[in-house]
């Protein structure tokens, strides 16, 4: 069973062996369920002192030059230059306040002050005891539907009625896809034509919703980009259509970031939260070799948590935010 | 507006340099630390923006420099040079083959906007006479295949696609004897997005490459990646050798830093930029317009061009006539304002002209209103287009009430049709010979 979980050999040679149904299901998960292991160890809380110290370790003395290299470190991460200036003179006064000589001891608080500015205590939707309506923002290409296709999954995993609403009326094919994900999850969608009018959508899943007494309804909309006016006015009225008909069923907004874009989620968070309120932050794209830092900024900016992040493909994983881990990754090399 | 950000920061730290005589050493590097951090937040990669820096204050501290008498535009001059130098220098096209059908290879991250992009390239080619297939080989994410069968409707050109069955080298290879024999000129493979470390979808698209051998790769890439850009590209250039660069979304208000950075460390020229949802919203790329871009000069040839391709020569000749002779009625007007809608948004117009871009920020361009005019001319008759004069109140009230809009907004668009009018006259003069005058008044941004 151990051989399964970490995930010896290929999978192949999994299948190989006898398996009854239950077994089966396991080997299923396995790639992700190895993965998230693995990076589950590799980012305990001994892996995330170490590592940053390690980075340090060259240091003898606190100086310039280490204050430099840290400033470099957070903006190759996307942390930005304001939020690495605003975060490092911080550093620098306390450093100087509490009398602070070692490198080591230094990072500790820098760890700290990260942890601290990260660390929100957020209820995940499929966590929450109540009905919810979850409405899915973000601009073109983030993977809102894939992300939805992935919340679905959580809250069937804990055993929610989910109902998915296919309000991405216009990019070619989006209806498809997110049918293809519900399939995938074993749920119901709501859908219109190609082109129709995605507040109505949006009208018809909350119906549905009220009358099924579904646990989660989770409505996909169209990626915009947060400059287009005229677009970002379609936003609120689908949640004005929502709010209205929810008649007191808690309504949330998610707002998906690519962890590769930079400076230009906070410009995106900005707008997004101005126009429609946004309660949460999901972080996609966060296995490739970008850090995703520019959520740091927003975080120290607009104060919107970040709820969930995307760390691979499968079904499997999408997973709650964690900071340390988060900001461990940041100073991987 | 896209580095619009980056070009504000350095215009005034320019203009802080404009106000002295003289410039210092120091001053230079007062200033060259400001265009560091202003790079910086418009997203150009650390180690580029290092690189760069050192370039231009090597160039700009020079005794040649200090010594003229324009500073502060001599720097301008360097950093927009080096810009340019970054980004490719010239405009870089397309490669054809040299025998039919050219392969063009379409590769990038997911959600970087490959799909959206192929059916652009492809109405582009159309536009040329081309004929381009357009290859679904995005055989893993859920409806991608669809999405380009949506697209391929959309253009009138023909989609290949195997379904989501098949390996996708093989689609490749089948597409390209399928382009053959139905005289396809131009084969567009639309392959699956990935995170570059994804090993198996990186080796599946070295296949690809294998089996088609294509004319053209093309990287796309999202304008609003931060940092990461660098590695993105580098990554996809060492295993498959890119030919060439597509940056989309450029019309949101990404600075586009990573358009500097592509270029700079992989070498590889920035061929396209998408700039829009619609299919038509693809623009060759030139380095020398986006720098210019970039410290807020404007670019008035990408405006002239994109008038060119609109406006109907024809028509505009006609137009010209009924100018002459006082014929320019209402329903000219309408097709003139049609003819400039379509080279774009109010917006996009309005940023390609130098100095608008700055006094226009945060302004909403109300596209409505022109939707507004156009309900207003299309419920009059065509009597009342072509001599607005019998229109009298009555006549306003139906108006108003057939389009929808009050008997205030038909007043308005009456008065602005005689003033453009007007307006149209005196230009039709000057034309005539008095450009003197006016030259003088002119003043463009640099020397």
């Amino acid at each position: 069973m151990l051989k399964k979980i970490f995930g010896f050999g290929k999978e192949e040679e999994v299948k190989e062996q006898e398996v009854n149904e239950e077994q089966e299901e396991t080997t299923k998960e396995k790639p992700g369920l190895f993965k998230r292991l693995k990076d589950g160890l590799s980012k305990t809380r001994e892996g995330f002192v170490s590592q940053i110290q390690n980075l340090f370790s060259l240091y003898s003395s606190i100086d310039d030059e280490l204050y430099e290299d840290l400033e470099e470190i957070l903006i190759q991460a996307d942390v930005g230059v304001h939020t690495t200036m605003k975060l490092v003179d911080q550093l620098k006064t306390e450093v100087k306040e509490r009398k602070i000589k070692e490198p080591e001891e230094l990072i500790e608080i820098f760890q700290k002050q990260l942890c601290q500015l990260l660390s929100q205590d957020v209820e995940q939707v499929e966590e929450s005891d109540q009905p919810t309506i979850l409405m899915v923002v973000g601009v073109n290409g983030v993977g809102k539907t894939t992300t939805i296709g992935k919340i679905a999954q959580r809250a069937k995993n804990a055993e929610k009625d989910v109902l998915l609403a296919a309000g991405d009326t216009f990019r070619a094919a989006a209806i498809d896809q997110l049918t293809a994900w519900s399939n995938r999850v074993g749920t119901e969608v709501i859908a219109h034509q190609e082109g129709a009018d995605s507040a109505a959508v949006a009208y018809d899943a909350v119906q549905a919703a009220k009358s099924r007494a579904t646990d989660l309804l989770i409505v996909d909309t169209a990626g915009r980009l947060h400059t287009q006016a005229n677009l970002m006015e379609e936003l609120k009225k689908i949640k004005r259509v929502i709010v209205r008909e929810a008649e007191g069923i808690k309504v949330e907004v998610l707002l998906v970031l690519d962890a590769t874009t930079g400076q230009n989620a906070i410009s995106q968070a900005k707008l997004f939260n101005q126009e429609v309120d946004v309660d949460g932050i999901a972080l996609t794209k966060l296995d490739g070799t970008a850090k995703g830092g520019v959520v740091i900024a927003i975080m120290d900016e607009l104060g919107i948590p970040i709820k969930l992040i995307g760390v691979g493909e499968d079904l499997e994983d999408l997973q709650d935010f964690e900071p340390e881990t988060f900001i461990n990754a940041l100073f991987e090399q | 507006m896209i580095f619009e950000g980056l070009a504000e920061k350095l215009q005034s730290t320019f203009d802080k340099l404009k106000g002295k005589g003289k410039l210092s050493s120091k001053d230079v590097k007062t200033a060259l630390r400001e265009v560091k951090l202003a790079l910086l937040e418009a997203d150009v990669n650390f180690k580029v923006v290092k690189n760069l820096i050192n370039k231009i204050e090597e160039r700009a501290v020079g005794q040649e420099v200090l010594d003229s008498l324009t500073p502060a535009q001599q720097v301008i001059k360097i950093v927009n040079e080096e810009l340019t130098d970054l980004m490719g220098g010239t405009q870089s096209k397309i490669n054809f083959g040299a025998k039919s059908p050219t392969v063009i290879m379409v590769v990038g991250l997911q959600g970087a906007g490959k799909t959206t992009t192929v059916g652009k390239l492809a109405k582009r080619f159309r536009k040329k006479g081309k004929d381009p297939l357009l290859v679904a080989a995005d055989i893993y994410r859920p409806a991608a295949i669809k999405q380009l069968q949506v697209l391929g409707e959309r253009i009138e050109q023909p989609v290949f696609s195997m379904g989501d069955k098949q390996n996708p080298v093989d689609i490749a290879k089948a597409a390209i004897s399928n382009a053959k024999s139905n005289g396809n000129d131009i084969v567009i493979i639309d392959t699956a997005g990935r995170l570059h470390i994804d090993e198996d979808l990186m080796n599946e698209l070295e296949d690809i490459k294998g089996a088609v051998t294509p004319h053209e790769i093309l990287l796309v890439v999202d304008s609003m990646t931060g940092q990461d850009a660098v590695n993105v590209a580098e990554n996809f250039d060492q295993k498959l050798g890119i030919d060439g660069v597509v940056l989309t979304k450029l019309d949101g208000d990404a600075r586009g830093g990573a358009a500097l950075s592509i270029s700079s460390v992989t070498g590889r020229p920035i061929k396209f930029v998408g700039m829009g949802e619609k299919l038509d919203a693809l623009e060759p790329f030139h380095p020398d317009r986006m720098a210019s871009r970039i410290l807020g000069m404007g670019d008035v040839l990408s405006l002239i061009e994109k008038a060119e391709e609109q406006i109907d020569a024809e028509k505009a000749k006609e137009l010209e006539e009924k100018l002459r002779k006082e014929e320019f009625t209402l329903e000219d007007f309408l097709d003139q304002m049609n003819q400039v809608r379509n080279m774009g948004s109010l917006e996009e117009i309005l940023n390609m002209i130098p100095g608008v871009g700055k006094q226009l920020k945060g302004l909403n361009m109300d596209e409505g209103q022109l939707d507004r005019i156009e309900a207003i001319i299309s419920s009059m008759t065509i009597e009342e287009r072509r001599n607005p004069e019998i229109i009298n109140g009555s006549r306003r009230r139906r108006i108003a009430n057939g389009s929808g809009t009050t008997v205030q907004d038909v007043n308005q668009l009456l008065k602005q049709f005689k003033q453009t009018k007007q307006m149209m006259k005196q230009m039709g003069d000057l034309q005539k010979g008095n450009m003197g005058g006016l030259k003088g008044k002119m003043k463009f941004p640099f020397f």
